[in-house]
């Protein structure tokens, strides 16, 4: 049939007779075309990138697995972070109270320095009025023999001092007072006054 | 000379021609698409023909590019792997899987990656300058196709309904009046034995076979304006002829991409057809 039908086209060319009739030659190469494509694609092509379309897949699954895995140890991070917060927390709660009991113990401590300071002022103080009055009253023991030798002259007369002179009578009795000898009220006021 | 003179004695041309006389503008016609390169027989047509010397380049050159391009594959692709990729993805994903179902189309991207690639390599070959012969143009290439389209669904499909019998009366959906029966049945028949494959191989042959012999038109109808016109109008007339032609090239390249896909989307609807378990 191939044959007969190509042997009615004349020079002109195959399809002037017929447009619409297929050439035998042209049907045959087109089919062994298509059958070379065909099995390079089938053997070769589709399987290769089908198996790169599963690798690929794999890769994917994988990386989701490995996020998965990522996030996790984020979580697991996050959690120790958040209790070592508390902790720091706590330790700084504690560290805060320690410092304030210090601080206490600091103001107590400067302040029983102090009054120690005070005391011993106030004892330095009361030394120096002690000496001082001591020495008032070495001073008063000889302005009152003085005065009261003045006074007793006066009263008895001129003669006396210098028998109050001889005989030592204003030591004596000073002396007396001080031992104790002679009640002191005698004398204090005249002391105090002075 | 007045325009409709003109366009007077290129009918008389063309008739002339037609009638193997000289002179006139050669009306371009399905002749022009008949190239024997090799004759294999002096006295007879028999010869390697241009379409399938172009044929036969475009299967090697595609089985060549996608075999070396996927020797070695990365998961993060390279250039020619993302081309590789994008197109494969495209036919298995969007023409294959989706409308064959997930379950059945692993085993028909072969078929449908063949078909896909190869239509649309030998379509665009229609506007690749030096080349310049849209393969499909030829109607014994598609109905080399179709035939194998058609074969392929008729077999899944008697294999699926287990037998030619069972095959024939899923052909009628179920719980039908028996008077609708017969009826249907001659329709569904000839729609799945006779109009798909016929429609599915002139769709395509038809489609490529007028857009080029349109370029033609106007790429020869121009020439012949500008060098035979007797006046400015007339060569001009051509100049516009020519540029027109370069946006037809554009159309034609969407045409192209638009029939190779359609021819595939066609081959996986009629496979899905065979493979699902009802009609």
């Amino acid at each position: 049939m191939f044959n007969a039908s190509v042997a009615t086209a004349d020079g002109v060319g195959y399809p002037s007779g017929f447009p619409l009739l297929p050439h035998p030659a042209e049907m045959i190469i087109g089919l062994i075309s298509f059958a070379i494509l065909y099995w390079l694609f089938k053997t070769k092509v589709v399987p290769r990138l089908e198996e790169l379309y599963t690798e690929r897949a794999a890769a994917i699954e994988g990386g989701m697995e490995q996020a998965e895995q990522a996030q996790a140890e984020a979580r697991a991070a996050l959690e120790q972070y958040t209790a070592q917060l508390a902790e720091a927390r706590a330790e700084a709660n504690g560290i805060r109270e320690a410092a304030r009991e210090q601080g206490a113990q600091i103001v107590a401590e400067m302040r029983s320095r102090a009054q120690a300071e005070a005391a011993r002022i106030t004892e330095s103080a009361k030394r120096q009025v002690e000496a001082e009055r001591q020495q008032a009253v070495v001073s008063l023991r000889q302005e009152v023999g003085t005065l009261s030798t003045a006074l007793a002259s006066k009263i008895v007369g001129e003669s006396l001092e210098d028998e109050v002179r001889q005989k030592g009578i204003v030591d004596r009795f000073l002396a007396e007072l001080e031992a104790g000898e002679v009640t002191p009220e005698k004398v204090t006021p005249a002391g105090t006054d002075a | 000379m007045s325009p409709t003179v003109v366009s007077a004695s290129w009918l008389s041309g063309a008739v002339v021609t037609a009638e193997g006389g000289e002179g006139g503008f050669p009306t371009p016609g399905v002749a022009d698409f008949w190239w024997p390169v090799v004759p294999f027989h002096s006295d007879s047509a028999w010869a390697l023909t241009r379409p399938a010397l172009v044929m036969l380049i475009s299967a090697l050159v595609l089985g060549w590019f996608y075999v070396s391009a996927t020797r070695k594959l990365s998961v993060v692709p390279s250039k020619n792997q993302f081309l590789v990729e994008g197109s494969y993805n495209f036919v298995r994903n969007t023409i294959g899987r989706d409308i064959i179902g997930s379950k059945d189309f692993l085993q028909f991207v072969p078929l449908l990656l063949t078909l896909f690639t190869l239509l649309l390599v030998n379509n665009v070959f229609g506007i690749v300058p030096f080349i310049q012969f849209p393969t499909m143009s030829r109607v014994g290439i598609p109905i080399v196709l179709t035939l194998i389209v058609y074969i392929t669904y008729h077999t899944v499909a008697i294999r699926r309904k287990h037998g030619i019998l069972p095959y024939f009366k899923s052909l009628v959906p179920p719980g039908l009046p028996g008077w609708l029966k017969p009826i249907l049945f001659v329709l569904e028949f000839l729609t799945y034995f006779v109009i798909r494959p016929l429609t599915l191989a002139l769709r395509l042959f038809g489609n490529m076979l007028a857009g080029h012999l349109m370029l033609l038109v106007f790429i020869v109808g121009g020439e012949y304006l500008l060098l035979e016109g007797s006046n400015l109008f007339l060569q001009a007339s051509g100049v516009l002829s020519f540029a027109f032609s370069i946006f037809m090239t554009f159309f034609e390249l969407l045409i192209e991409f638009l029939q190779a896909f359609i021819f595939t989307l066609l081959a996986a609807l009629y496979i899905s057809d065979a493979v699902s378990e009802h009609h």
